[in-house]
């Protein structure tokens, strides 16, 4: 075909923490490594993680690791598997010593030790007192860990494919994955990259959701290419929603606001958390706050012209706190709600934020899929690790604190594992040219010419439908119509064409090729929602409003082909410690 | 060609060539950025052209904090430009 080549031990697609931590073990251990990024590596969403890392320091109250996974096996609604949650919480302790050896930046409390916050579904001794678990550099965590990596990355050598875009995987003659075709955004000119292992740290999907607080770039591409890869994608139907987005704008209202005393009310001015949550009341963990938002707004007592959002007051806390503690929260209400913290609450509503399912892998980031008869086979030569991949340590339901844990841990794990698999595999594998045409042919169809619906309208009436049938509440009805009328915009997508087909910068092409990507993951939400008969975590069903262990407690597999559903069960077995047996989350 | 024609043109051009530089890790950035180059950059005068591409060269933790008032671009142009931004894609109403 004449495509230029490259050949490298290792390819890493995606430049988020998870990328670049897995980079860096691998440049570290003299291997040479491709990183591809569609955006420059410091623009990847890690950087608008504000939050913090979870790890039982006890710097601030008493801690330990177990509590740690007691909270975190609890907060999945027992659906996380226990020995990856085991070996995450453990993990977590040197991860953030050795970021701090690093350079990243911790904020301090007055002995030196890192500085502890409170935040949603922490707890003292299994269920007790509120424990102080999140490290942060100050609410600028993502950005110092991701800088700090992409600065040790620089030096270790990695090689970086700036503002390209991974189109498909690609497979040799026996159908090991050896690679991917990426495209070069500038130039619009297709480079194939072949590699001894492949690992997916794309990120997550939340633009499938008009209302999200995920940058424009957060659009599944490498959830999507496994799935045209034939893997299955685990546990989708668990989007969770981010109890307070600014309304009709997706943008973030940190939880630290809550933390530092802010509070929800609805139109009469009730702190209606009370009633949900009588004990952590705003505190309650995300799936909790976020439904009662939404029942408030359901049941009528939602604020607005409309009633269709409810208030974060902070006012009490007064304008010095709200400055120096949750320093851009007024400035951010006031650019995108028009308001001003300070004077007045801010409309918010559930915004679509963290992707808890993905590409299904083991503890070290290999990418593993059914096999039959209830075994399991790893995919050769394939990881995944960061939000588009599900180790399964955040099941129904991610806490706070937890996922920039997740990309750090299972990022690093996944690095070392490679090292080992491409020191026992050190021959380089060719791309079979029918897996190469087949790649090339995404990019051919979108050269069509004539009349067709634009990117643009498809995108919009697919994200209205993600919202309105695959959101917060999730009734067989809604459902049922929402994925008919996603089988209809699947029907309409090779009608699409594009308007302009020049190759320089056209981003249109790009956005066309997201859209693809976006549609097949979103499918996969709704379709693996639609199937999941129980309430679970983030997802709630109304017509199924309770739990039900017996016949679901298991992880879903949704594949591609035929939109078929397939199940496995869940590792409630840790490595060393007891299981925690499931029990009724109350906070 | 006209010389109007010809500078529409070559406006067009540019606008292509920034609009994945507007594409950045925070949500905020993309709405800001993104917004202001169809609903602003039109109107900029060369050399506010010039500082907007400064502008899309900065990470975006500092972007961030520009547009949040947290801390100043460090020359006038620049905090000038970030003025122009906030005020032209500002809501101008509650919720």
């Amino acid at each position: 075909m004449g495509i230029p080549t490259r050949h490298f031990d290792a390819l890493i697609i995606g430049a988020g923490g998870a990328g670049l931590n897995a980079a860096l073990q691998l440049a570290g251990a003299d291997l040479r490594v491709a990183v591809v990024s569609k955006v420059f590596p410091t623009r990847s969403h890690t950087v608008a993680a504000q939050g913090g890392v979870n790890a039982a320091l006890a710097n601030v109250l008493p801690d330990s690791w177990h509590w740690h996974m007691f909270d975190t096996v609890k907060g999945s609604d027992y659906l996380g598997d226990q020995d990856a949650i085991e070996f995450m919480c453990r993990e977590a302790i040197p991860t953030v010593y050795e970021l701090e050896h690093a350079g990243v930046p911790f904020s301090r409390l007055d002995d030196g030790k890192i500085y502890q916050r409170a935040f949603g579904g922490q707890s003292q001794n299994f269920g007790g007192d509120q424990a102080a678990r999140t490290c942060a550099a100050a609410d600028r965590t993502g950005h110092a860990i991701l800088h700090t990596l992409y600065q040790q990355n620089i030096r270790a050598r990695t090689h970086f494919f700036d503002e390209f875009f991974a189109i498909d995987l690609v497979r040799d003659a026996e159908g090991v994955i050896c690679g991917a075709l990426v495209l070069e955004i500038e130039t619009g000119e297709p480079l194939l990259i072949e590699s001894k292992a492949t690992l997916l740290a794309t990120g997550g999907w939340g633009q499938v959701f008009r209302t999200t607080s995920n940058a424009h770039i957060n659009t599944g591409d490498g959830a999507a290419m496994a799935l045209r890869a034939g893997i299955p994608l685990m546990d989708m139907e668990f989007f969770q929603f981010h109890p307070t987005g600014i309304a009709g704008k997706g943008m973030l209202i940190t939880e630290g606001t809550r933390g530092e005393g802010g509070y929800l009310i609805n139109k009469d001015g009730e702190r209606f958390m009370e009633r949900y949550a009588p004990r952590a009341k705003d505190l309650a963990s995300r799936d909790v706050v976020s439904r009662a938002i939404v029942t408030e707004v359901k049941e009528g007592r939602g604020c607005g012209e409309n009633g269709d959002y409810v208030m974060l007051k902070l006012d009490h806390l007064g304008e010095a706190v709200i400055s120096k503690r949750l320093p851009g929260i007024r400035e951010s209400s006031q650019i995108f709600a028009g308001v001003d913290p300070v004077i007045e609450p801010i409309p918010v509503f559930p915004t679509a934020h963290y992707a808890m399912g993905g590409i299904p892998t083991d503890r070290f980031g290999r990418v593993a899929m059914p096999a039959g008869h209830g075994s399991e086979e790893v995919v050769v030569g394939l990881y995944a690790a960061g939000e588009c991949a599900c180790a399964s340590v955040h099941g129904a339901n991610r806490l706070g604190g937890n996922s920039l844990l997740d990309i750090l841990v299972f990022g690093r794990l996944a690095g070392k594992d490679i090292i080992e698999y491409v020191r026992e595999n050190p021959y380089q594998r060719a791309a079979d040219s029918a897996s190469l045409e087949q790649a090339m042919g995404r990019l051919g169809r979108w050269e069509q010419r004539g009349d067709g619906p634009t990117v643009a309208q498809l995108r919009a009436d697919f994200r209205k439908c993600m919202e309105d049938h695959a959101g917060v509440f999730r009734t067989e009805e809604i459902m049922t119509e929402g994925y008919n009328k996603l089988c209809e915009l699947r029907e309409r997508l090779p009608e699409v064409r594009l308007t302009d087909q020049s190759k320089v910068f056209n981003t249109a092409r790009i956005e066309a090729l997201e859209l693809e990507n976006m549609m097949d993951v979103g499918m996969s939400i709704a379709v693996s929602a639609l199937h999941r008969q129980e309430s679970r975590g983030a997802h709630s069903r109304p017509d199924y409003p309770a739990r039900d262990d017996q016949s679901w407690l298991k992880h879903s597999l949704y594949y591609r082909e035929g939109d078929r559903m397939d199940y496995k069960p869940v590792r409630t077995k840790p490595l060393t410690v007891e299981s925690f047996p499931p029990k009724e989350r109350v906070y | 060609m006209t010389e109007a024609a010809r500078e529409a043109s070559s406006t067009e051009l540019e606008i292509r060539r920034l609009r994945w530089q507007c594409r950045r890790g925070m949500l905020e950035l993309d709405h800001l950025l993104d917004r202001f180059l169809d609903l602003g950059y039109r109107g900029l005068s060369q050399a506010q052209r010039l500082a907007f591409v400064r502008l899309l060269g900065e990470q975006d933790q500092r972007l961030s904090d520009w547009f949040m008032s947290r801390t100043q671009p460090p020359d006038t142009e620049l905090s000038d430009l970030v003025r122009h931004i906030v005020e032209v894609v500002r809501e101008r109403h509650g919720g």
